[in-house]
């Protein structure tokens, strides 16, 4: 996998904002941001209201994703470039979750919403409206999914990377330090699981580090490279992130992501969990 | 029950924090509130934590635990940081100044 079939700079995007046949999209849970300002032209997607089925704790379906992005605008010929804040982790989670419905032509655009405006590149605050399309959505591709009995399973097997801070790891936070901390289940990690957090992928400007960097830092933790990996979080979109790194830009060929993270796996009955600081 | 990973509103009163340990400030330009700072929570040893972006009153907070901290500001203006040491619970107040 190379890394510009996966990822465009800030100035590629800046350079191809009126592009026919490139769609940006905005990615984030608090769209506020992007009523501010938003990339000229952008979409907007909401990860909780537009991606998250309303009832059942899943995605929407393969129909209703067809009908999202049909309303959107976007067509199966379209390249979609994906940003948004909190350095991507909602844009990453959308790239993997448009990989998993099969539209093969989308692109992070590198360091997000927050390289952008460091940058003091262009906002614009218009209203975007695109022709609605009728887009064709695949089933889901579960060779990029982990469900829970899978990581049961996976453990002391498969490479299971932890993406989360120490402190979430170890089981002294259950959520990361800019949220409050009240939670229902149980603090800890899944056993065997190394912790390598999110953020040791990117740079502080929001870009994914360097490719020999990024092999490296794993390597380093103990990834076993010649063994699949499930990455996990919280809620599945940092784990995204990481997921995005391993598997797009270090071409790593089985890796899931597993959306139903921490959440679900520490409020599970009689699985093991394991506390303290990684290994 | 928090269900997602997002900042809260990051000029909201704070109120009772119980048992945590809150770290919460400013980022200022001289006397001049930064709004849209990119703001970093580093552990003590430097390790990235939490990132929210600093309300238009140049506001922040964390959610931490006793301990010392850096925490680092970016902006287009220009970047800065200021380290505290957070003994126990309660709230610490902090102010970043970039330029």
């Amino acid at each position: 996998m190379s890394r510009e079939n996966v990822l465009v700079s800030a100035q590629w995007a800046e350079d191809n904002l009126e592009t026919p046949r490139v769609v940006f999209a905005e990615v984030d849970e608090d769209t506020s941001a992007y009523e501010g300002g938003h990339i000229p032209g952008a979409v907007r997607i909401d990860w909780k209201t537009e991606l998250q089925d309303p009832v059942r704790r899943d995605f929407v379906d393969r129909e209703g994703f067809e009908k999202l992005l049909s309303a959107k605008g976007i067509s199966n010929e379209d390249t979609v470039i994906l940003y948004g804040g909190n350095n991507n982790w909602f844009a990453a989670y959308a790239y993997w979750y448009f990989k998993l419905y099969g539209h093969e032509a989308v692109k992070l655009l590198d360091g997000g919403r927050k390289k952008w405006e460091l940058d003091g590149r262009p906002l614009s605050a218009d209203d975007v409206k695109r022709a609605e399309t009728t887009f064709k959505a695949q089933e889901q591709d579960h060779t990029i999914r982990a469900f829970r009995d899978e990581v049961v399973a996976a453990i002391n097997t498969k490479n299971l990377v932890d993406v989360r801070s120490p402190d979430e790891f170890s089981g002294k936070l259950l959520a990361p330090a800019h949220l409050p901390q009240e939670q229902a289940q149980r603090a800890g990690h899944i056993p065997s699981a190394l912790n390598v957090p999110w953020a040791k992928a990117a740079n502080e400007d929001g870009t994914f580090r360097a490719d020999d960097e990024l092999r490296e830092i794993y390597k380093d933790a103990g990834l076993d490279e010649d063994k699949a990996t499930i990455a996990y979080c919280r809620i599945g979109e940092r784990s995204s992130h990481t997921w995005f790194a391993l598997h797009e830009l270090l071409g790593y060929s089985d890796v899931k992501n597993y959306d139903g993270s921490w959440t679900e796996y520490g409020s599970l009955v009689g699985v093991p969990v394991e506390l303290g600081a990684g290994k | 029950m928090t269900d997602s990973c997002g900042a809260p509103d990051q000029s909201a009163p704070i109120g009772d924090v119980g048992g945590e340990t809150v770290l919460a400030g400013r980022v200022v330009s001289g006397d001049a509130p930064v709004g849209g700072a990119f703001v970093r929570l580093l552990d003590g040893n430097g390790d990235f934590t939490g990132e929210v972006v600093s309300s238009p009153n140049g506001e922040f907070r964390f959610y931490a635990a006793p301990g010392s901290w850096t925490v680092r500001a970016l902006h287009r203006t220009g970047n800065g940081e200021t380290t505290v040491q957070a003994d126990g619970p309660g709230i610490h107040e902090i102010a970043v100044a970039v330029a």
